[in-house]
C-alpha cells in the first residue's frame, strides 16, 4: 500500500477512476465514521467530566462483567462443541455422518431471539444468564464447525501418517499436528462469535439478561438517546474494536500454505469402536436441545394458539413488509457493493483497500450502535429521513455491505481483467463492455449476494427496531413484541412464517455452494 | 515505399523507476507479421499491451495505419484504434457462444452471420457457431480467440504468447493454420513469444529485446546467421564459441584460420560464433583433427561432443540426424562451412 496513491491507480495520467466508483466508496466511509463522531459529539455535549464519570461507575462496571463473563463462556464452550462435532463427522466412521452434517447447522439458520422465545416460554427458569448462556452457544457453534470441518477435509492426510511413522499416537498427532493446521480456521469462527455475542441484543432482552447491548436500549426508551447511552455505547465500541483488531491481527498471520502438490487422497477414518453409541448419543443430546426443542416449541405453541383469531391479515401484512425490506435492502446493499469490489479489483492504492476494510470494520459493529449513531445524525441533521424506509436501508446497507462484497467478488475473480481488454479491442466503450461482458459474468455472484443479505435483513432485529419508520412491523419485531409481554401463542405463526420464508434463500445458497466445485473464499 | 502498418517512435516506460521501455523504435509493412522474441521480463508484452492501450508509456509515439493513436498530447482508447487482440488464453466471452463471440465486434448489419461463417472457415471451425467455450479445446479455443480478433478487420493483430498454454504436440499444427489464417487474410500481425522456434517458424520479421530495448529487428534468416550480439546469438540459437585473434580478412582460432563476416573489427582478440550446422565430420586427414567425447542420441538427431587441439577447454557440441556413425573415442576430422561471426 502506497500512500501516495490515493488518486492514482497504476497509470497516473490516464486511467482515472470514474466518479461512478468513487461516489459510493466516499459516502460509505463517510457514513462509517458516523458512530465515532456520534460518540465524540455526545461527550463532548454532555462535558467530558461528565462524560468520563458516567463511564467510569459501578453499573459500567457490572455490565462489563456480564458482558465479558457471557462472551468468554459462550465463545469457549462453542469452541469446544464445534471441534468436537467436526472431527467426529470429519474423521471418524460416525454412523449417519451426512444426516448429522446437516443437522448439527441447522441451529445457525434459526435466529436466536426465536430460539430464546422458545425457551423462555417452556420455563422462567432459563431468565438470566443459564438460558442466554444455553441459547447463544447453541445459535453460535456452527460458526466454529463449518469452518474447522472445512480445515479437517482440505489438510494433507499425508502430514498425520507422517506423524504416526515418526512415533506419534493418536492423541499425540492430533494435539501436534491436526490442532496446529485447523487454528486459523477456529481462531477465526471464535473471535466472530466473540463479536456475535457482543452486538446480540434479542436473544437478551428476551432471556433479560443485562449486557451491554440490552442496557444501551432501556436507557435508549427511557431517556431517548440521552448522554448515559453514548456513554455505554463507547464502552462497547471499545469492546468490538478490540475483537476486530484481533482478529483482523490473526487472519493476517495464519495462513499455512500448503507445501507440496494437492490433495488426492481421502482423509482417514478412525474407527470409534466401543465408544460409538456414546458419540451418537452425544450428537443425538445436541440436535433435540439446539434444534429439537426451539422447534418443538414452536409447534406446540402453533398448535395450542387459538386458531380462532389467527391473524391472517396482519401475518400476511407483516410477511409483505419483511419481503420488501429484505428486497430493497438486499438490491441498495449490492448497488453499493458492485462499485467498492470494482475499485478493490481493478484499481490500486489506498482507497481500494479501504474500500475492502472498511466496509468489513462496519459489518463487526453490533446494530444497536449502527441504528442509535443514525437515528442521532437523523434526527438532527436529515430530520425529513428520520423515521423512513431510508433510513432504515441505509442501516442494512451499512451492516450488511461485505456479505454482498465477497459475494461478488468471487465472481468478479472470474472475469478476468483480459477479457474485458479483448472486449475494448473489438470496439466496445467501457460502459459496454461491462454491460455486455462483465455483468453477465457476475450476475450469479450479485444474486448470491442478494439473497445472503435478503436472509439477514428478514432477521433482522436491532437495527430494525430503532430505525422503522413508526407503525411498521416485520415479522422479527412481532415475534420480539409478543414475547416481550410474554404473548407466546401470539407469536407463534410470526416465528414460524420467518424460519419458513428464511429457509428459501439458505436453500437457494446452499445449492449454490454444492454446485459451484468449492470456490469458497473465507 | 510501402504503406506501414505500424510506426513506433522513441517509446519509452518506466515502472517505479524501472525501464521497462527504452526508446524503442521501428516500422512495420502492411500485410507482414512481426514476432517479437525475448526472455520473460525483457518488456515485449508492455511493448505490446501499449501498442493496444492497455498500458500507457511515459513518452514517444505509436501510429496505425498512418494515425497516430499515442503520441506527445494524444491517447486513442484502446477501442478506437482498430486492433484484434488474442491474449495468452484465449480469454473467450465465456456465456457467449462461438457464433456470438466472432459476431462481438462486429456491427449488426445483414453481413454479420456470414462474416462468423467465414471467420469460422478462415480457422477451420466450421459446425462449432452453436457451442460455448468450455466445450472446445484449448486449441479450439484459440482459433476462436483469432477468428474474433479478425471479424472486425482490424487494421492490426496482436497476438500475446498465443501457444504458451498449448501442448507440444497440438503447437506445430496450430501454428501453420493461424500463419495460414492471417496470410489469407492479408492481416498485419505482432507476435510476442520467448520461443524461438516459434518466432522462426512463423514470423517474416523478428525483433530481439532485452532489458526493454529492441536490440535487433530483422527478417529470420539473417538474425539467425548474423545476429548483433553475443547474446542474441545464443539465445536464438546453439553456438560453439571459440578465442580467436583476427588477421587481416581472416580469424585465426583453434578450428584454423577462417573468413569472417561483416567489417573487420578495431580489436584483435575475438569470440568466433560458429553455427553447429557449420560443421561436417569427416576423416582424419580432412581438417581439424578431434576426438569424440561423448555422444547422445535422441531419436531424430543425436548430439556429438567433441573436444580439439591443444586446450582442454576447446569443446564443439554438434547435432546429426539420426544415429551418429561415430562412438566416444573415435578420432575424425572437422571442417566448418561458411563464413563465422566474430564479435
Amino acid at each position: 500500500m502506497k500512500l501516495t496513491g490515493i488518486f492514482k491507480g497504476k497509470e497516473p495520467q490516464r486511467k482515472r477512476i470514474s466518479l461512478l466508483l468513487l461516489l459510493p466508496v466516499f459516502l460509505f466511509i463517510f457514513i462509517a465514521c458516523l458512530p465515532l463522531l456520534y460518540i465524540v459529539i455526545r461527550a463532548h455535549e454532555a462535558g467530558w467530566e461528565t462524560a468520563i464519570h458516567l463511564i467510569f461507575r459501578e453499573r459500567v462496571y457490572d455490565l462489563l462483567k456480564n458482558t465479558l463473563l457471557l462472551d468468554i463462556t459462550v465463545t469457549f464452550t462453542s469452541m469446544v462443541i464445534g471441534v468436537a462435532t467436526a472431527w467426529f463427522i470429519e474423521r471418524t466412521n460416525l454412523w449417519g455422518k451426512r444426516m448429522w452434517n446437516v443437522l448439527i447447522t441447522l441451529p445457525f439458520a434459526v435466529p436466536a431471539f426465536v430460539s430464546s422465545y422458545s425457551w423462555v416460554s417452556l420455563s422462567p427458569v432459563f431468565e438470566g444468564f443459564f438460558g442466554a448462556f444455553l441459547v447463544l452457544t447453541l445459535y453460535s457453534y456452527p460458526l466454529v464447525h463449518l469452518p474447522v470441518a472445512a480445515a479437517l477435509r482440505g489438510m494433507n492426510p499425508s502430514l498425520e501418517e507422517v506423524a504416526h511413522s515418526l512415533g506419534y499416537g493418536p492423541w499425540k498427532t492430533f494435539w501436534r499436528v491436526t490442532f496446529p493446521q485447523m487454528r486459523p480456521a477456529l481462531f477465526g469462527g471464535a473471535l466472530l462469535i466473540a463479536l456475535h455475542t457482543l452486538a446480540e441484543f434479542g436473544a437478551l432482552s428476551l432471556l433479560r439478561f443485562d449486557t451491554f447491548t440490552t442496557a444501551i436500549f432501556d436507557q435508549y426508551t427511557m431517556t431517548f438517546n440521552g448522554a448515559s447511552a453514548a456513554m455505554l455505547t463507547t464502552v462497547l465500541l471499545f469492546l468490538c474494536l478490540l475483537f476486530i483488531g484481533l482478529e483482523l491481527y490473526i487472519r493476517g498471520k495464519a495462513k499455512y500454505t500448503p507445501v507440496g502438490s494437492g490433495v488426492s487422497r481421502s482423509q482417514e477414518q478412525i474407527p470409534l469402536g466401543a465408544s460409538a453409541p456414546f458419540v451418537l448419543i452425544g450428537f443425538i443430546a445436541l440436535t433435540v436441545v439446539a434444534v429439537g426443542i426451539p422447534l418443538g416449541r414452536l409447534a406446540y405453541w402453533l398448535i395450542h394458539g387459538s386458531s380462532a383469531s389467527f391473524p391472517l391479515a396482519e401475518l400476511l401484512s407483516n410477511l409483505f413488509t419483511t419481503l420488501s425490506y429484505g428486497l430493497g435492502g438486499a438490491i441498495a446493499t449490492a448497488l453499493i457493493a458492485l462499485p467498492l469490489v470494482m475499485l478493490s479489483l481493478r484499481h490500486r492504492g489506498t482507497l481500494s483497500v479501504m474500500a475492502e476494510r472498511v466496509p468489513y470494520i462496519v459489518h463487526s459493529l453490533p446494530g444497536l450502535v449502527i441504528g442509535l449513531t443514525l437515528v442521532f445524525f437523523a434526527v438532527r441533521y436529515m430530520n425529513p429521513i428520520y423515521q423512513t424506509s431510508v433510513l432504515l436501508v441505509i442501516g442494512y446497507v451499512l451492516l450488511y455491505v461485505p456479505l454482498a462484497q465477497s459475494s461478488i467478488r468471487a465472481s468478479y475473480e472470474q472475469a478476468p481483467e483480459r477479457i474485458e481488454e479483448v472486449a475494448r479491442t473489438l470496439g466496445k466503450r467501457p460502459i459496454t463492455v461491462f454491460f455486455t461482458v462483465t455483468l453477465p459474468l457476475i450476475i450469479p455472484g450479485i444474486g448470491a449476494g442478494m439473497a445472503l443479505v435478503f436472509l439477514k435483513i428478514m432477521n433482522e432485529l436491532t437495527a430494525t427496531l430503532l430505525l422503522r419508520p413508526t407503525g411498521v412491523d416485520t415479522l422479527a419485531i412481532k415475534v420480539w413484541q409478543h414475547t416481550t409481554n410474554s404473548e407466546f401463542a401470539a407469536a407463534a405463526p410470526y416465528a414460524a412464517l420467518l424460519i419458513l420464508i428464511s429457509s428459501l434463500p439458505v436453500y437457494v445458497l446452499t445449492m449454490r455452494s454444492f454446485s459451484s466445485k468449492r470456490r469458497e473464499k473465507l | 515505399m510501402t504503406a506501414l502498418a505500424l510506426s513506433i517512435k522513441n517509446l519509452s516506460k518506466s515502472f517505479d523507476g524501472v525501464n521497462v521501455l527504452e526508446n524503442v523504435a521501428f516500422d512495420l509493412p502492411k500485410g507482414k507479421m512481426l514476432a517479437i522474441l525475448g526472455p520473460s521480463g525483457c518488456g515485449k508484452t508492455t511493448l505490446l499491451r501499449s501498442i493496444a492501450g492497455f498500458e500507457t508509456p511515459n513518452s514517444g509515439s505509436i501510429e496505425i495505419s498512418g494515425k497516430e493513436v499515442f503520441g506527445e498530447r494524444k491517447y486513442l482508447s484502446s477501442e478506437k484504434r482498430r486492433i484484434g487482440y488474442v491474449p495468452q488464453e484465449g480469454a473467450l466471452f465465456p456465456h457467449l457462444t462461438v457464433a456470438q463471440n466472432i459476431a462481438f465486434g462486429v456491427p449488426r448489419n445483414s453481413k454479420r452471420n456470414d462474416r462468423v461463417l467465414e471467420m469460422l472457415e478462415l480457422v477451420g471451425m466450421e459446425g462449432f457457431e452453436k457451442r460455448m467455450p468450455h466445450e472446445l479445446s484449448g486449441g479450439q479455443q484459440q482459433r476462436i480467440a483469432l477468428a474474433r480478433a479478425l471479424a472486425p478487420d482490424p487494421a492490426l493483430i496482436l497476438l500475446d504468447e498465443p501457444f504458451s498454454a498449448l501442448d507440444t504436440g497440438l503447437r506445430a499444427k496450430l501454428r501453420e493454420d493461424i500463419k495460414y489464417a492471417l496470410e489469407k487474410s492479408n492481416a498485419t500481425s505482432i507476435m510476442v513469444t520467448h520461443d524461438q522456434e516459434e518466432a522462426f517458424s512463423m514470423a517474416e520479421i523478428i525483433a530481439v529485446m532485452r532489458d526493454g530495448e529492441l536490440i535487433q529487428i530483422a527478417e529470420p534468416d539473417d538474425i539467425y546467421t548474423n545476429p548483433k550480439d553475443l547474446n542474441v546469438a545464443t539465445f536464438v540459437g546453439e553456438t560453439v564459441l571459440l578465442d580467436g585473434y583476427v588477421k587481416g580478412d581472416y580469424v585465426d582460432c583453434p578450428l584454423g584460420t577462417l573468413s569472417y563476416q561483416g567489417n573487420s573489427p578495431e580489436k584483435d582478440k575475438v569470440t568466433v560464433m560458429i553455427r553447429p550446422e557449420q560443421f561436417t565430420i569427416g576423416a582424419v586427414e580432412n581438417g581439424i583433427k578431434a576426438q569424440v567425447a561423448k555422444t547422445t542420441y535422441f531419436g531424430h538427431d543425436s548430439l556429438i561432443q567433441m573436444h580439439f587441439g591443444q586446450n582442454e577447454n576447446s569443446f564443439a557440441s554438434i547435432r546429426v540426424l539420426g544415429k551418429p556413425k561415430v562412438k566416444k573415442g573415435d578420432m575424425v576430422g572437422l571442417q566448418v562451412e561458411g563464413d563465422v561471426v566474430i564479435y
